[in-house]
């Protein structure tokens, strides 16, 4: 707030300078409103010490005293300061009375004429009886010392032991909590919960919480004078001081225009289980209904819906649901976005919405032909399913180009190749290409028929394996033993007489049924000659 | 608070409706120009048109988004009594260059004899399927077996209203306990013609949608009709737009208490009515968690209506077509925070016949 306090005064042009200083003025509402309900919610501070806190309330969100303090103090003749006296009015109205007597010292040095005014106000001023913490007097006790000390004020008062100074005379009449001599001070206290807390301090400092409401609204009523009306932060603090929790609540949510802090301050009534005792039966609906608001809105940002996950995470009836609804629906615009997005929802095993967000993007990749993106959004969502259909796709593209594309995914499937039979195929295949780029020979050949045998091959897909079986059959040495190679050829048959014979056969039909048949034929010569050498491969003795 | 952003359509004529994709980051809207255009939303906010083409031989009455899960699928339907499916091609780097995309149409579906009124696809969980409502009274239920091959559809279910229709909701339900189930309103001014929403309910023994419920309330004409998203309740809420704003919940009964077999009954009450719009009111949405209901009406308005912490429902927000604000809408404190954004939670579609406004 500091900061932009400051950028509120270095802005630039009026119109940003008016907003920052508008948000500072909000966020410092804010700031006395939760202070107050500390203060009277969650302190629940008794008679006494009540007093005290409130002093430290008003002296808090008044600061303009400690800059003049400075200045005052700093300068040649601090009691002919042209604010000397300011300052000492506001330090009294806001009950630092040591500083304020150090100040009329100061004025007792510089002027001897007044100096015995100076040291007997001193005196009352050193002298009042204050609650201090750790204090073991009782109420009682303080009521009866305060009332000594209050008639010995008015003594003075009555002598006119202050009649040649008029400042000290106020000063004076100030500190017997006089109700008209407070109200000539209304500038130096700029509002009713100001003049309400001096007020008390000079004229009930051992005011109860229950009576605190009518002081308040008397004071509001004296200070606003029937001039102006109060402004939504009066009411706010008005139902504090009611302690009507609920009303607090209900006037900020109308005069503030997001969740934000109407959310916290009633999570936080809540965790000190406080809207159960003010008979708010429904209070812990009403702490998450504020907190799934908040957490809502902040959703619809860009990229604050990452704190929004957290606030849902605290809701315990609603939270879980509707954080499915809502991350479901963030643009998946970045691959990190969609990332995130996958982790939250992995950490808190929402299945549903992994598997849909891994669809949505697996399906995007597909129809922008990214099919190494596609296969790895299918792993990721378990779609064995889909996980077919891409594979399915590059096998396609492999039977049309000759080679394979994202060869690094599918090198490194490891056990994801286990999803879907297609998918282990794919992997396999592949595998099988390695091999042979190795001259693995007798592994490659292994594993191809393998494939053909294991029924895990489309069928589709026998023709272009055995047309890979056939650089194996035609090498040097024999690859295939007679058993493999008798595999093979049964593969082979079963694949031709499997065909069936459509209609009528077309020109492009008839041309690609004839490379079938040419690749046919070489294959069944490149199987016998291979069975052939085989066969006398293995009836020949060792090293013959 | 909400920020108003004015967007020239060059539609040539009425702009029937509006629609979000599901990260409402791209938008359809459908005129009596027979024409449908998509729209994009770029990083800083902007809308572009990024296609605009002829879909239809007569005016468009609705488009609709497919889930993302299904890829970039459109449906309309229109007066010329078909509907048809289109999908977004992927283009040549020229036309992404310009910014411009390519809609196919993927199959037209010709099986009614009357003017098709609303088409709206099935939740995801049930594959990719949609249903259609006629001015003749029928709704169709279609699905595309293979998700891959969107020309492929077959007529699944032939749903007989004997009411003229103008509008359809599915249920969004996912849940288990939960059968598909589909809302339709009618329009229909004969005098037989009494009460006009009816809820029908997919049935697995019988493999059919029987009816299930009719809102005896309702009787005037209803222009729009939606389920709300469903955040784990037992019970279904249903808006409806017709003279008023309407909400009912419908309770199902235990089925023990009710016949083995048959559709479920409800118990319906209803929990709001509104006739803030002092007028026609045309179109009602849901945003995502069910929490919020915007609707339109012929007094130029969008309103907004929440359920507090009570489940009291109340209007917290108060729209002027032209985007300026409402004088007195004091609830405004109340209402979501856009944050600055345009909050694409909110679906809504002004009237296009009122005032024969074009979208702006």
């Amino acid at each position: 707030m500091e900061e932009m306090h400051q950028a509120a005064i270095a802005a630039k042009d009026a119109s940003s300078s008016r907003q920052l200083s508008s948000q500072v003025s909000i966020l410092s509402a804010m700031e006395l409103i939760w202070n107050l309900c500390e203060i009277l919610f969650i302190e629940v501070a008794p008679a006494g010490p009540l007093l005290l806190h409130l002093l430290d309330w008003v002296r808090l969100h008044i600061c303009e005293v400690d800059s003049l303090l400075a200045d005052v103090l700093g300068s040649e003749n601090p009691s002919k300061h042209e604010s000397f006296w300011k300052l000492v009015t506001i330090l009294v109205l806001q009950g630092r009375l040591d500083e304020a007597r150090q100040m009329l010292s100061k004025e007792a040095d510089a002027n001897p004429t007044s100096a015995g005014m100076c040291r007997i106000l001193g005196d009352l001023m050193r002298t009042m009886p204050v609650l201090s913490p750790g204090n073991t007097q009782t109420l009682t006790e303080l009521e009866l010392k305060w009332q000594h000390w209050h008639e010995e004020c008015e003594r003075h008062l009555q002598d006119s032991t202050f009649a040649s100074s008029p400042h000290l005379e106020s000063l004076c009449k100030i500190m017997l909590g006089d109700e008209a001599a407070l109200l000539e001070q209304k500038e130096h206290l700029n509002n009713w919960y100001h003049f309400l807390v001096t007020r008390l301090l000079y004229s009930h400092p051992t005011v109860k919480p229950t009576d605190l409401h009518f002081y308040a609204q008397s004071s509001l009523d004296l200070f606003l004078g029937g001039e102006s009306s109060p402004e939504p932060l009066d009411n706010i603090l008005m139902a504090a001081f009611e302690f009507d929790i609920h009303q607090v609540i209900k006037e900020c949510s109308i005069a503030l225009s997001n969740w934000w802090f109407v959310a916290h301050l009633t999570d936080l009534l809540d965790h000190c289980k406080l809207l159960q005792s003010h008979n708010l039966y429904f209070g812990s609906n009403m702490r998450e209904f504020l907190l799934l608001e908040y957490a809502s809105g902040l959703f619809a940002h860009h990229s604050l819906w990452q704190l929004g996950v957290d606030y849902f995470d605290y809701c315990p009836e609603l939270g879980r649901v509707s954080l499915e609804l809502h991350i479901e629906r963030i643009p998946l615009s970045t691959e990190w976005k969609a990332l995130k997005v996958l982790r939250i929802c992995e950490q808190r095993q929402m299945t549903e919405q992994v598997r849909s967000v891994c669809k949505i993007l697996a399906m995007k990749a597909v129809r922008n032909n990214r099919l190494g993106s596609a296969l790895s959004w299918s792993i990721r969502a378990k779609d064995a399913a889909f996980a077919t259909l891409v594979s399915d796709r590059f096998l396609r593209d492999y039977c049309e180009h000759g080679c394979f594309s994202d060869l690094d995914l599918i090198d490194n499937l490891g056990p994801a190749m286990m999803l879907s039979d297609r998918l282990t195929f794919l992997g396999k295949y592949r595998e099988f290409h390695r091999l042979y780029g190795e001259k693995r020979f007798v592994d490659a050949s292994f594993l191809l028929l393998s494939l053909m045998t294991s029924q895990i091959a489309p069928r589709s897909f026998w023709m272009t394996l055995l047309t890979d079986a056939l650089p194996l059959l035609e090498q040097k040495q024999v690859i295939f033993s007679a058993e493999q190679t008798y595999e093979l050829m049964r593969c082979l048959e079963d694949l031709t007489s499997g065909r069936p014979l459509c209609g009528e056969p077309d020109t492009q039909q008839l041309q690609d049924d004839d490379i079938e048949a040419t690749k046919v034929e070489m294959l069944r010569l490149a199987l016998a000659r291979n069975l052939a050498r085989a066969i006398i491969k293995e009836g020949s003795l060792e090293g013959s | 608070m909400f920020v108003a952003r004015s967007i020239a359509a060059d539609h040539k004529d009425l702009i029937h409706d509006v629609s979000f994709d599901f990260h409402g980051r791209r938008m359809a809207t459908c005129s009596s120009d027979q024409s449908v255009k998509v729209w994009d939303k770029s990083e800083s906010g902007d809308w572009h048109c990024t296609a605009s083409w002829k879909t239809h031989s007569g005016s468009v009455w609705r488009v609709t988004w497919a889930h993302p899960e299904f890829g970039q699928v459109l449906a309309s339907c229109s007066f010329d009594r078909t509907a048809a499916v289109w999908e977004e091609i992927v283009g040549e780097s020229n036309d992404k260059l310009r910014g411009q995309s390519h809609w196919v149409k993927r199959t037209t579906l010709v099986d009614s004899r009357t003017s098709v009124t609303d088409v709206k696809f099935a939740p995801k969980h049930m594959g990719l399927m949609l249903a259609t409502c006629s001015a003749d009274g029928i709704v169709r239920i279609y699905e595309a077996p293979d998700v891959m091959n969107l020309s492929q559809w077959s007529l699944q279910h032939e749903i007989s209203c004997k009411l003229s229709c103008s509008c359809i909701s599915w249920n969004p339900s996912s849940s288990r306990a939960h059968s598909p189930m589909i809302a339709v309103g009618s329009d229909d001014s004969s005098p037989n013609a009494m009460a006009k929403v009816q809820i029908f309910e997919y049935n697995e023994n019988t493999r059919k949608y029987a009816k299930a419920e009719t809102l005896m309330t309702v009787t005037d004409p209803v222009h729009d009709i939606a389920f709300a998203p469903n955040l784990g309740r037992s019970f279904h809420i249903l808006a409806i737009a017709t003279k008023d704003v309407r909400i009912f919940t419908l309770k199902p009964v235990r089925k023990e208490l009710t016949s083995s077999g048959g559709p479920t009954k409800f118990e319906i009450h209803i929990v709001a009515q509104f006739d803030n719009h002092n007028s026609q009111v045309w179109r009602v949405s849901w945003n995502i968690t069910g929490t919020v209901l915007a609707s339109s009406g012929d007094d130029g308005c969008v309103r907004l209506w929440k359920a507090n912490y009570m489940d009291n429902w109340k209007c917290t927000g108060i729209l002027k077509g032209n985007g300026s604000p409402v004088s007195g809408s004091s609830q405004q404190g109340n209402s979501n925070p856009s944050l600055g954004s345009n909050t694409p939670n909110l679906q809504h579609s002004l009237n296009g016949s009122s005032a024969g406004r074009k979208h702006s």
